[in-house]
């Protein structure tokens, strides 16, 4: 079993050995990276290319470590009891599972994404420490231990909003995405409109990473706004001779827009480029 | 062989533990990787380092292991001729290697450099002639010669470098990552005072139960809001002057007590607290704030934090008019009994350490005024402190 990425995914090659070094060791990864840079896609493209089921689990700042392993719904079986239902026999039918354990629980191997792990409570990983590790946890109200049928394959993302605790760090195998160069993105921009003309690509790449070179960006522009401007570029047609001339120094691209989401950064790009042109 | 690597990269201060070095070991064992020592230099990475902010320590302690890299110090006298060769033969094209041959061929150039490299006795940039980085000589990294032979820092053309470890591409989230501010936020924590507000959304089982039974045994369910932490707190920033060498840990502070307390005012102060303060340190001179009314506004169920190194001359704190910046009607003892008065919850975090105290007047009068609550800041002392606002 080996992750070789996809058709619709440009993997390098460290990511690579990354997910298979996870996968062989059934350890799981957590992917880290610039916004943007395909981290929540990465186990959604190793679940297809493996022909596995993917689990999600999205952390929200307000997610307990025990709903993803499951949750006793005392509320519903005492309103049951009071109905004379026959269902308040039997405890398990107010388990509800959380997503560990339908990744324990599943009959193949899964891969289970747990997604932005740093917007929980910062002992939120803490609490997973023993279930992500041994890959078993206890339940009290049914007395007995649920352990993984085949140890799914973990991937967690973090946006680095919070720092991790070390002993959860040292459970875990770590790969941080970096940004892309020109040529593994011209990699990804083929995958995502292929046949895009030449030059088209050559000069909006040459904008783009003109713009990320600008000093004093509050959000530099991501993978998926560059997608989102060619997406644009293409829709509106324009002549690529019109990007070649804007050197991202001395004029504004057109629909810059769709790179630049921070209105302050507007501002100061064109303030630059008024400048730019002054000096001129 | 590879215990050394561990203790060399213990050495270069990348905190790996053995468990992470046994997962190492594990994984080569799994045949993960085959031999090649690029693939070897990516596992060791993903299963040892566990944040981008080491990946620089840990790329040298790399280079240093595997010996990619020598400093030019170690080279004098000895040039792994076989290296430099096959590097070389990587980075240049047909021409130039056609070129070189025309020059008298590799001996040729190897024997230049070892000349050089004797005569040359320091490390050197720029120039023409000696080894060093970025200059026209044939020898050197970066260098623009194009029979030049690349020492040290390889600069990859093809993805696949020969030397990723290299580039250090990762040097600057070396010292730009804020560290420790986790321990912070830990030690923070522990200032917490949880009350119910908020939308009822979990079950009140006394209540429900004592309700049930009123209601004749048949249910009735009650609901309460979820504990919050509520605690407020208010902190005074000393800025500017002796400060200035403390900036790091108070930046740290500052950001681990704004993601710990939802509740969080600040205001900053010079030296003492008198009767103004300020928020934005940009504005300082135009848009302050009268302390008095600081004072009025926040009510006394917050907890306050006065943070400065309280190293001043003792005038600034007892005499009216002793501040070093303006005229102050009321002395900066005054001001700060004042604040007490209305919080009695109340530190003093300190960024001198502690053993100095006693050397500085100015110190001993403000932990007088304090009544002995101030403490270092230092983990160990926001604890001490934390505990002391409880």
């Amino acid at each position: 079993m080996k992750f070789v990425g996809t058709d619709k995914y440009v993997s390098t090659e460290d990511l690579r050995l990354a997910v298979n070094a996870a996968i062989t060791l059934e350890k799981p990864l957590l992917v880290k990276g610039e916004p943007g840079t395909g981290k929540t896609m990465l186990a959604e493209e190793v679940a297809a290319s493996l022909g596995m089921k993917l689990l999600q689990w999205h952390v929200k700042s307000t997610t307990k470590a025990q709903q993803g392993l499951y949750e006793y719904d005392a509320v519903s079986r005492l309103r049951d009891s009071q109905l004379g239902d026959e269902k308040v026999h039997d405890i398990s039918n107010y388990i509800v599972k959380g997503k560990l354990w339908e990744a324990f629980d599943a009959g193949e191997r899964v891969v289970l994404l747990i997604d932005e792990i740093d917007k929980a409570d910062i002992e939120f990983p803490n609490d997973l420490l023993q279930e992500l590790d041994r890959m078993e946890f206890f339940v009290y109200e049914l007395n007995k231990t649920i352990k993984a049928k085949q140890r799914p394959v973990v991937i967690i993302t973090s946006n680095n909003e919070k720092e991790l605790p070390d002993a959860f760090l040292r459970r875990c195998f770590f790969h941080y995405i970096s940004f892309p160069d020109k040529d593994t993105m011209t990699s990804i921009i083929d995958v995502h409109f292929s046949g895009l003309k030449k030059e088209l690509l050559k000069s909006s790449l040459d904008v783009f990473f003109g713009l990320r070179e600008l000093p004093g960006l509050k959000k530099k522009p991501t993978t998926s706004e560059l997608l989102d401007w060619i997406k644009l570029l293409v829709a509106e047609d324009i002549d690529p001779a019109l990007l070649r001339e804007a050197d991202t120094r001395k004029t504004i691209p057109p629909l810059a827009g769709a790179l630049l989401k921070n209105e302050q950064d507007v501002q100061l790009f064109e303030r630059l480029a008024f400048m730019a042109r002054r000096d001129r | 062989m590879l215990v050394d690597f561990f203790y060399k990269i213990r050495a270069y201060q990348v905190p790996v533990t053995i468990r992470e070095f046994l997962d190492l070991l594990g994984a080569m064992k799994a045949q993960v990787i085959y031999g090649s020592i690029d693939d070897f230099y990516s596992l060791a990475r993903i299963t040892l380092v566990k944040d981008e902010k080491h990946f620089d320590k840990f790329d040298r302690a790399f280079a240093d292991y595997f010996k990619g890299v020598q400093s030019l110090d170690e080279l004098m006298g000895e040039v792994p001729d076989e290296w430099l060769k096959k590097l070389a033969e990587k980075n240049l094209s047909d021409e130039e290697k056609a070129m070189i041959e025309s020059l008298g061929g590799f001996e040729k150039l190897m024997e230049t450099l070892k000349e050089r490299l004797e005569e040359q006795k320091k490390r050197h940039q720029g120039g023409s002639k000696w080894v060093g980085t970025a200059g026209t000589s044939p020898f050197g990294a970066y260098g623009y010669n194009p029979e030049g032979v690349r020492i040290g820092q390889h600069e990859s053309r093809h993805r696949r470098a020969v030397k990723v470890w290299d580039k250090r591409e990762f040097k600057n989230f070396d010292d730009e990552v804020e560290i420790g501010t986790r321990n912070m936020k830990v030690a923070l924590r522990r200032l917490r005072k949880f009350a119910r507000t908020g939308l009822a959304e979990e079950l009140d089982l006394d209540d429900t139960i004592k309700s049930t039974a009123a209601n004749a045994g048949y249910l009735d369910i009650k609901m309460r809001p979820e504990k919050h932490n509520r605690v407020k707190v208010i902190m005074f920033f000393d800025v500017g002057g002796s400060m200035d060498d403390h900036i790091r840990v108070v930046e740290e502070l500052f950001s681990a007590a704004r993601s710990e307390f939802k509740h969080l005012e600040y205001f900053y102060f010079h030296n003492c607290l008198y009767e103004s303060v300020w928020k934005d340190n940009r504005r300082r001179f135009g848009e302050r704030m009268s302390t008095y009314e600081v004072l009025q506004t926040f009510p006394s169920d917050y907890k306050l934090i006065f943070v400065g190194d309280a190293t001043m001359s003792p005038y600034e704190i007892t005499y009216p008019g002793g501040s070093v910046e303006h005229w102050n009607e009321e002395a900066g003892a005054v001001w700060l009994q004042c604040a007490l008065e209305t919080y009695n919850k109340a530190i003093w975090l300190n960024p001198q350490p502690e053993r100095m105290w006693h050397y500085h007047q100015s110190i001993e009068i403000v932990n007088q005024v304090m009544e002995k609550r101030m403490f270092p800041l230092t983990l160990e002392g926001i604890t001490r402190g934390i505990q002391a606002l409880t």
